[in-house]
């Protein structure tokens, strides 16, 4: 138990680190440049407080539970036995992976919607648009398009094609859905489909890419383990983009279908 | 009330990772076939995110989302271009030098650029390189943060900075080696922190609420996808150059 605590005060302090330049910057521009004493102090302060204590509780459970199972279901999908595949058959194409795509897409739809501060923007979404966003239609959203951009990115890793290319035709379809999407929403589409790489999906991603690319043979885990987490900022914005699009047509049709 | 208030957000927070127990449990028993080991590990852990969340949540509605709007009223009321300019560089610039993930990411970095012989085979020449590497990360996020608010300011179209970026990563793939390119990439996403997304979200949302002719829904948003894309630029410039 002590053993434990202390494993929690170390990263705590580890949180607190990482956060002290933001909080300096923040309360040395208050005093020194907006030279007003903060209002509600006590509370700012608290604030601060519950940040920090939730944010490594939270990386806590993350290493307890989440983590592990993450790697050892990432592991479980591509030995040999659960694949049925002879290791030395050279023949192997990409459709022996099936279910590793099936999971990193599910993975990707789930962790999107754990993510705090995809949490935080669509709920910020909601209250600017005065509910014409749902927070849950933009997490449900972000959720899809993480888990097509992580599927896309493991059958990447599997049969070794170029990263660039997912990336530039990613950004030519969300360079076209933006001359079809309605204005009003298009930045709070670009930013919440950004948002999802944070502190849960990049340290889970990374381990599933590294995991593949050392499980695949001929893969490098070194050079082909990156990348995923680009596609899981990228399509995201498409997805989102789409609802987007999706939510303007439906809010049309029931205005017109009003008497 | 505030425990009222606590109690509600932990139910929330339930609903919000109960996709992930399902996914977690239906490849497990539907698929794997294999009970989870360690079971009450497991649900410790759950608890542990749920708990965790649940504070992450409740701090920001007191503090960061209040403190960042509040700061960009006092700024949009002093109206000094300088120290809104300045202070928005400062925020993007601290909260990415201090990211964990980035500074493995340099990590990665710099052990590829030993092995092609870029750098030497010390541990000051990596150090150094992971150094440069955050560091010009952190410099190129502060910069979008800081382009985003002048856009706001001046009331430009959210998208034009989004896509110059976009073509000018475009435009820069074929020139960049290849082996930086996914490092590149992943850097972008890494470096918009926790911390950062919810203070970037506040600022913008205030200055465009506080700015007449502003609209907080197409004005205020838009500054987390462009410092997203801002750090591949000069990641693929740093592997160019060095």
């Amino acid at each position: 138990m002590t053993d434990w605590f202390m494993q929690f005060l170390i990263r705590l302090s580890g949180t607190a680190r990482d956060f002290l330049p933001i909080f300096v910057v923040l309360i040395g521009f208050q005093l020194f440049v907006i030279r007003k004493p903060l209002n509600n102090a006590g509370k700012t302060f608290a604030g601060f407080i519950y940040v920090l204590l939730g944010v490594a509780i939270f990386l806590e459970g993350l290493d307890m539970a989440l983590f592990p199972i993450g790697k050892l279901m990432a592991s479980q999908l591509t030995t040999p036995e659960f694949l049925g595949i002879n290791t030395l058959d050279k023949t192997i194409n990409w459709q022996t992976y099936t279910w590793v795509y099936v999971f990193a897409g599910s993975l990707g739809f789930a962790i999107a919607l754990a993510e705090p501060s995809l949490l935080a923007i669509a709920t910020k979404a909601e209250q600017i648009s005065g509910g014409t966003i749902r927070a849950w239609g933009l997490r449900i959203a972000v959720g899809i398009g993480l888990g097509i951009g992580l599927a896309l990115g493991t059958f990447r890793i599997v049969t070794g094609t170029e990263l660039y290319f997912y990336i530039i035709s990613g950004f030519t379809i969300a360079t076209l859905q933006t001359l079809f999407t309605p204005k009003s929403i298009l930045s709070i589409a670009f930013d919440s489909g950004s948002v999802t790489t944070t502190m849960v999906t990049v340290p889970l991603v990374t381990a599933l890419g590294v995991g593949l690319a050392q499980a695949i043979p001929g893969r490098n885990p070194l050079s082909d383990g990156f990348g995923l987490l680009a596609l899981a900022s990228l399509y995201p914005i498409i997805a989102v983009l789409s609802y987007a699009q999706i939510a303007q047509w439906l809010n049309k049709r029931s205005l017109s279908s009003r008497p | 009330m505030f425990k009222k208030r606590f109690i509600n957000q932990l139910i929330n927070s339930f609903f919000d990772l109960s996709p992930i127990l399902a996914v977690v449990s239906i490849f497990q028993v539907l698929i794997i076939r294999q009970s989870i080991p360690d079971v009450s590990h497991f649900i410790i852990g759950i608890l542990f995110v749920l708990v965790g969340l649940t504070l992450f949540i409740q701090g920001l509605e007191l503090s960061l989302f209040p403190l960042g709007e509040s700061m960009a009223y006092a700024f949009a009321r002093k109206g000094s271009l300088f120290w809104l300019l300045a202070f928005a560089f400062c925020l993007g610039f601290s909260a990415a030098i201090a990211e964990p993930a980035l500074i493995d990411l340099g990590a990665q970095a710099a052990e590829l650029a030993t092995r092609k012989a870029q750098i030497a085979q010390s541990i000051e020449a990596k150090n150094n390189y992971v150094l440069g590497f955050r560091i010009i990360v952190a410099i190129s996020i502060g910069f979008a943060i800081l382009i985003g608010v002048l856009r706001i300011i001046r009331g430009w179209p959210a998208y034009y900075p989004v896509f110059c970026a976009y073509i000018c990563i475009a435009l820069m793939t074929p020139f960049a080696p290849k082996d930086i390119l996914a490092i590149a990439y992943d850097s972008g996403c890494i470096a918009t922190s926790t911390l950062t997304v919810p203070l970037v979200t506040a600022l913008g949302v205030g200055l465009a609420t506080a700015i007449k002719g502003r609209n907080p829904m197409t004005d205020g948003f838009g500054l987390v996808v462009f410092a997203s894309l801002t750090p591949i630029i000069s990641v693929m410039l740093y592997g160019i150059v060095l």
